[in-house]
């Protein structure tokens, strides 16, 4: 069976949700992503040539809500989960200069 | 080398709904940072997004002002990117099916027409605001406020029809004349609610479209119009030197007046859409449509080519004038009162339109009403009191609300048309200014004038102009 997944697609998909990983971890993620591509690809097997794709597993559409105010969060308890903040704000480290 | 410029803009606009795209928090603009965030726009575990109706219905009635086609089914796509101004890691918007595409803006530019494209009109919600430290203990931080986040953002994106950065300004005043005629939006710059970006690429005639570059970091009209310029121009000199284009994102300095380069995001995009499943889909109704489509307002161009055949406008009165809705609700209002078209848009475009900006107010909360607009004009025309005295009585109406009848009884301000006392006051001015009847008699006309202003002066400006004018004249004919 042709190889669903290699290191280079592991480590450019890790970088692209800035996860750190040791080559290790690497390797071993590798092995597991490619084993679940193979379980999923199973769904090939079966014949979908007239269904129309599924957009949503619930046969519903058009869900609308109206232009109302809710209440907020307080800003206690909207910074309460936060590791560091400052200022009445979300402190993180600088991206640009 | 002459090399034919072509520019895409991409417009995104916050909508002007009380909550946000897919909560209830408020979009109210200036609010202290974090009080306008809820579990939903903060994309904690387990929340569900619902879809604001009047969102969605603002961009349909948008993309129908556009010209566009309305897709009769859409979805929502997450955009996947890593950034702190997103505190689910994902932006929820739209990517292979928009609410709408394939439409056009008319613009004209040097009285000619021409059609810019519209390739498509989509809906997305907006991300929180990094404000970078400056202190030096925040040197290395920044900080975050997602009150913006989840606001409703519409993405206008235009066909690389647009061949200068002059069409390019227009475009997008035409654009924002339309989008403040619908009520989508405030358009307001300074507090983010329209934002601007641009594709260019320059391409030598009868070849294929050049590399383009992505131009960021433009906040106005102006800036737009100058980066714009300045990208052009380096590119054809990268081109003229037989260089290549380099695709990439480009920042607009505006105090070096220049772009530059953004380095470090140089790798690729990728965000791997995926349909949105916390979503449900679209579905927009025939009905639903042609509802909205009845419900358009008249729009800026029709405005205009109406008051230039209604009320016999010249061109450039019409443009002022339906530059905004109310300025011309104003306008049809006080010639209701004041059969004069020209003379009505003469006063708004002059005096009404500088105290609304030396006041600082928007025409909605203007105290003169269209009637005592009209009395006043009629006054005038009356010959009660003159033009330069009605300017006056005009402010004190701006400041007040009183009507010009009431300004003039109580300050006695009428005009001064009784020829006995005029005849007195210039006898009066001619005794004092020998000098100035010198120099008449030495044939400097002149001086006249400066005779009909002394006469004003001790009138505190109520004499009748046309009187006082004859009068000098037969006095010095005799006395000369």
């Amino acid at each position: 069976m042709k190889k669903e997944i290699d290191l280079t697609q592991v480590r450019y998909i890790a970088h692209l949700s800035r996860l750190e990983l040791s080559p290790e971890e690497e390797e071993k993620f590798t092995e597991q992503l490619a084993k679940i591509l193979s379980y999923v690809n199973k769904l090939r097997e079966v014949n979908t040539e007239n269904v129309p794709p599924t957009f949503h597993v619930l046969p519903l559409k058009n869900i609308f809500r109206d232009d109302k105010l809710n209440l907020s969060l307080s800003q206690e308890e909207a910074l309460s989960n936060a590791p560091k903040h400052k200022y009445k704000q979300f402190q993180v480290p600088r991206i640009i200069g | 080398m002459n090399y034919q410029v072509n520019i895409g803009l991409e417009v995104h606009v916050e909508l002007s709904t009380k909550t946000k795209l897919f909560c209830g928090c408020s979009t109210q603009f200036g609010a202290p940072p974090n009080t306008q965030i809820c579990p939903v726009c903060l994309g904690l575990p387990g929340v569900l997004p619902v879809i604001n109706k009047k969102a969605v219905k603002f961009t349909i009635i948008t993309a129908l002002a556009l010209n566009c086609q309305i897709s009769k089914f859409c979805r929502f796509s997450r955009k996947n990117y890593y950034y702190p101004d997103l505190p689910k890691n994902y932006q929820i918007s739209q990517y292979e099916e928009p609410l709408a595409k394939n439409g056009y803006l008319e613009i004209i530019l040097n009285k000619r027409k021409k059609r810019i494209g519209i390739e498509r009109v989509h809906l997305e919600e907006d991300a929180g605001k990094l404000v970078h430290g400056t202190n030096p203990e925040d040197i290395k931080f920044s900080f975050v406020d997602y009150n913006r986040c989840g606001i409703p953002l519409m993405e206008i994106v235009s066909c690389p029809d647009i061949s200068s950065p002059e069409e390019a300004y227009i475009y997008l005043i035409e654009l924002r004349k339309i989008l403040r005629y619908l009520k989508v939006s405030d358009c307001n710059m300074e507090e983010g609610s329209l934002r601007c970006d641009a594709n260019i690429s320059l391409t030598l005639p009868g070849e294929k479209m050049g590399t383009k570059t992505e131009l960021k970091n433009m906040n106005s009209f102006k800036e737009i119009k100058d980066g714009l310029s300045a990208e052009i121009e380096r590119q054809s000199h990268l081109l003229n030197k037989g260089e290549k284009i380099i695709q990439e994102t480009r920042l607009w300095d505006p105090k070096k007046k220049k772009t530059i380069s953004m380095r470090g995001k140089e790798e690729a995009q990728d965000y791997r859409y995926f349909p949105e499943p916390d979503l449900l889909p679209l579905e927009i109704s025939k009905e639903w449509e042609n509802n909205l489509r009845l419900s358009l307002p008249e729009l800026p161009q029709q405005k205009y080519r109406r008051f230039i055949q209604e009320y016999g406008l010249p061109e450039y009165d019409a443009g002022v004038i339906t530059n905004s809705q109310e300025i011309a609700d104003y306008f049809e209002k006080c010639v209701k009162y004041y059969h004069h078209p020209k003379i009505v848009s003469n006063w708004i475009m002059g005096e009404i339109l500088r105290l609304l900006k030396e006041e600082n107010i928007s025409i909605e909360k203007i105290k003169v009403s269209p009637e005592k607009m009209g009395e006043l004009l009629k006054e005038i025309e009356k010959g009660v009191i003159s033009r330069n005295l009605a300017k006056d009585i005009l402010s004190k109406m701006f400041k007040t609300g009183k009507s010009a009848s009431q300004i003039i009884k109580e300050d006695g301000s009428q005009q001064l048309s009784d020829e006995k006392k005029l005849k007195k006051l210039v006898d009066e001015v001619i005794k004092e200014n020998p000098e100035a009847i010198e120099s008449i008699r030495k044939g400097k006309k002149k001086a006249v004038g400066f005779l009909i202003g002394e006469v004003m002066k001790k009138t505190k400006g109520k004499a009748n102009p046309r009187l006082v004018n004859n009068l000098l004249k037969e006095e010095l004919e005799e006395n000369l």
